[in-house]
């Protein structure tokens, strides 16, 4: 028997059960669907994670305590020193290769102003820290050097504050209570919106590095040192010369692990892009489970097909079908199932996964191989699960098939 | 009994072999089939001879359950021997594989069963295709062949026809092309007009007769009605499972 001769049999069955056919190939095409909906929006997610931390300079290195490399932000902050503003200074002035260094403390503190309170991200930091994360003031002015230098009650707040607490308002010049102090706001920051992992980065205030550890901690320690080289290209080597610094300053021996570790964005691109990736397979795994469950709808009709079909399996084996005609007829049934489950899947899931990453303002990708890839284990899926059921068919006895009722 | 055993029992029976010596056609060599194991076997095919030779019109005849249904089905290779020998042109046909067997049934052998076994929701000409498909004849070819086979049968024009929108007289036309269009030597008929009434059967009988007459087609015919049995030329009678009488009638109608 001709394969096209076959094909043609396996769609006239089909068709003559529309119904049925495409119940039966709905667990397929919900399978196939979301292992792409799934892949497209783990590249979408991805891509403008990695995009977003490009668009924090690329230049930029976050100094940090903590464990040595194998530990990405990892071990115990508690047991390790933090560092002072005096190796911000003795990082900005020795390192050659750095043009900017901030200091960057944060807590979470409530701010309150008239009869309306919110809890958001309190950054103490010195001036240079905008410069470095280029992020610049929508209205009124930044913090400056003066303001550092006197422990100044000022602050500059983000525009989720500004909408929650001033609503219509101007909150220029206003009083802010910022945990326990009284604050100017000098200015509101640019609208920064959310991030990939939605938080809400203009739910924030600033207030300079002096006043944060004076009135909101207590000490003065510095938490985070951000960074900045002059030129891109000499990340590595400004790398290289503050961990030598760094060493000397916290005396460790020659031998012993850091205690800090300095990463630049790269890093940390590669580090989300990991996550985003393990996230993405993870969810694409689960969504293959309903492909395989999928499969056992289609071995379950297909069984019930064959039943029926018992006295057509006996009619075509007089006439001359062999074993492998009639194995092939529905194995080929089964896997045009499933690829047409693939098919409608895949254009389901792309459907679906443009339409998320339009709400979710992420950008959209066609995963390629991931379509391949889950159509390819659709017709797998068909095959497996078409096996049983047609080798079923295939060794029924022709007389007995015959005399089925 | 051991396969040798059984051997040496086929050996020892007299050769079916007709006049000539040469091989039959088709020829059952002490074939038995038993049903089921122990106490509950059923012996359906208790040691049957039957040689049957090219061009013959056989009438298979008995009252239901002697096995002259059981021995249609072997010889056309739907059903196996318990023990003795089938042999076709005198190979065994017993140690042939089952693709094999379907080959035969395929090329060799055109049948027609009692309630037609059509496929009900296909057209008629793609029933009739049917043996063309599995013997991998192309399709043009096919579609030519299968409305020849259409013509022969008298339903020209009704090839678009299914099952169900005809009379049985003419699914059994249908049956007939399908069974025709492999151009086969043997036609095996089980009770081709027990679902018809007598003037329908009468015709179906006439188109048979037709085809053993000028095609020279081999056929062997299953019933349990003398007077349908008459357009033979042998009359082979079953009774419990064995054979009763074998009579040739060379004043039947030719």
């Amino acid at each position: 028997m001709r394969l096209r001769d076959t094909l043609s049999l396996a769609f006239t069955a089909l068709l003559r059960n529309k119904m049925r056919s495409l119940l039966t190939t709905l667990g397929v095409v919900i399978g196939v669907a979301a292992v792409i909906m799934m892949q497209a929006l783990g590249l979408g997610a991805t891509a403008r994670v990695t995009g977003e931390i490009a668009s924090m300079g690329s230049n930029m290195l976050v100094l940090m305590p903590g464990g040595g490399q194998r530990q990405p932000f990892g071990g115990s902050f508690l047991s390790v020193p933090l560092f002072t503003a005096r190796d911000v200074d003795a990082i900005r002035s020795e390192v050659d290769a750095v043009r900017l260094a901030a200091a960057s403390n944060t807590r979470a503190v409530n701010l309150v102003y008239g009869d309306k309170s919110r809890s958001v991200s309190l950054y103490g930091v010195t001036p240079e820290w905008f410069e470095i994360r280029e992020w610049g003031v929508g209205r009124g002015r930044l913090l400056d050097e003066s303001d550092v230098q006197f422990g100044a009650k000022r602050c500059v707040v983000g525009r989720t504050v500004v909408r929650e607490l001033f609503g219509d308002q101007d909150p220029l010049g206003a009083e802010l209570r910022v945990h326990d102090l009284s604050c100017e706001i000098v200015g509101v920051m640019a609208e920064k919106g959310t991030s990939t992992f939605g938080m809400d980065q203009d739910d924030v205030a600033f207030m300079p590095y002096t006043t944060f550890v004076r009135r909101i901690t207590g000490d003065d320690h510095v938490a985070m040192v951000m960074i900045s080289t002059g030129a891109d290209d000499r990340i590595d080597e400004a790398k290289e010369q503050i961990e030598a610094l760094m060493r000397q300053r916290r005396h460790i021996l020659p031998g012993e692990d850091d205690d800090f570790n300095v990463r630049d964005m790269r890093e940390l691109q590669s580090l989300m892009g990991t996550v985003t990736g393990v996230l993405t397979t993870l969810l694409a795994s689960v969504a293959a489970i309903s492909l395989l469950v999928g499969g056992i709808g289609i071995m379950n009709i297909m069984l019930v097909s064959v039943t029926e079909r018992t006295r057509e399996i006996g009619i075509r084996m007089a006439v001359g079908a062999r074993g492998g005609d009639i194995l092939q007829q529905f194995l080929l049934e089964a896997i045009v199932l499933a690829a047409l489950g693939g098919a409608i899947g895949a254009g389901l899931g792309l459907a679906a996964a443009y339409g998320l990453s339009l709400a979710l303002k992420l950008p959209f990708a066609i995963p390629a191989s991931g379509t391949a890839l889950a159509f390819v284990f659709s017709l797998v899926v068909g095959v497996i699960f078409g096996v049983f059921p047609a080798r079923k068919a295939a060794r029924l006895r022709p007389i007995e098939a015959l005399r089925f009722e | 009994m051991d396969a040798d055993q059984e051997r040496r029992t086929v050996a020892e029976r007299p050769p079916a072999t007709g006049a000539s010596g040469a091989p039959g056609l088709l020829e059952l060599r002490g074939v038995t089939k038993t049903y089921g194991e122990g106490d509950a076997a059923v012996h359906a095919l208790r040691g049957v001879d039957l040689r049957i030779d090219p061009g013959e019109f056989v009438a298979i005849l008995g009252t239901s359950g002697c096995g002259k249904s059981t021995a249609m089905n072997i010889l056309g290779c739907l059903d196996s021997p318990s023990g003795g020998e089938y042999r076709i042109e005198g190979v065994s046909v017993g140690t042939l594989p089952t693709d094999v067997l379907a080959a035969l049934r395929n090329r060799r052998f055109g049948f027609i069963f009692q309630g037609f076994n059509l496929l009900s929701r296909t057209a008629a000409i793609d029933n009739i295709e049917l043996p063309l498909i599995y013997a991998g004849v192309p399709r043009g070819e096919r579609r030519r062949r299968a409305l020849a086979a259409l013509a022969k049968v008298g339903l020209a024009g009704r090839e678009g026809a299914r099952p169900n929108q005809l009379s049985g007289g003419q699914q059994q036309r249908i049956a007939i092309a399908r069974a025709l269009v492999g151009d086969p030597e043997v036609i095996l008929a089980d009770e081709p007009t027990g679902n018809l009434d007598s003037r329908t059967g009468a015709e179906i009988m006439a188109l048979l007769g037709g085809l053993n007459r000028d095609l020279g087609l081999t056929i062997v015919m299953v019933t349990h009605d003398r007077e349908i049995a008459e357009h033979a030329r042998r009359h082979v009678t079953f009774r419990d499972g064995q054979i009763l009488s074998d009579t040739r009638r060379e004043g039947a109608p030719r």
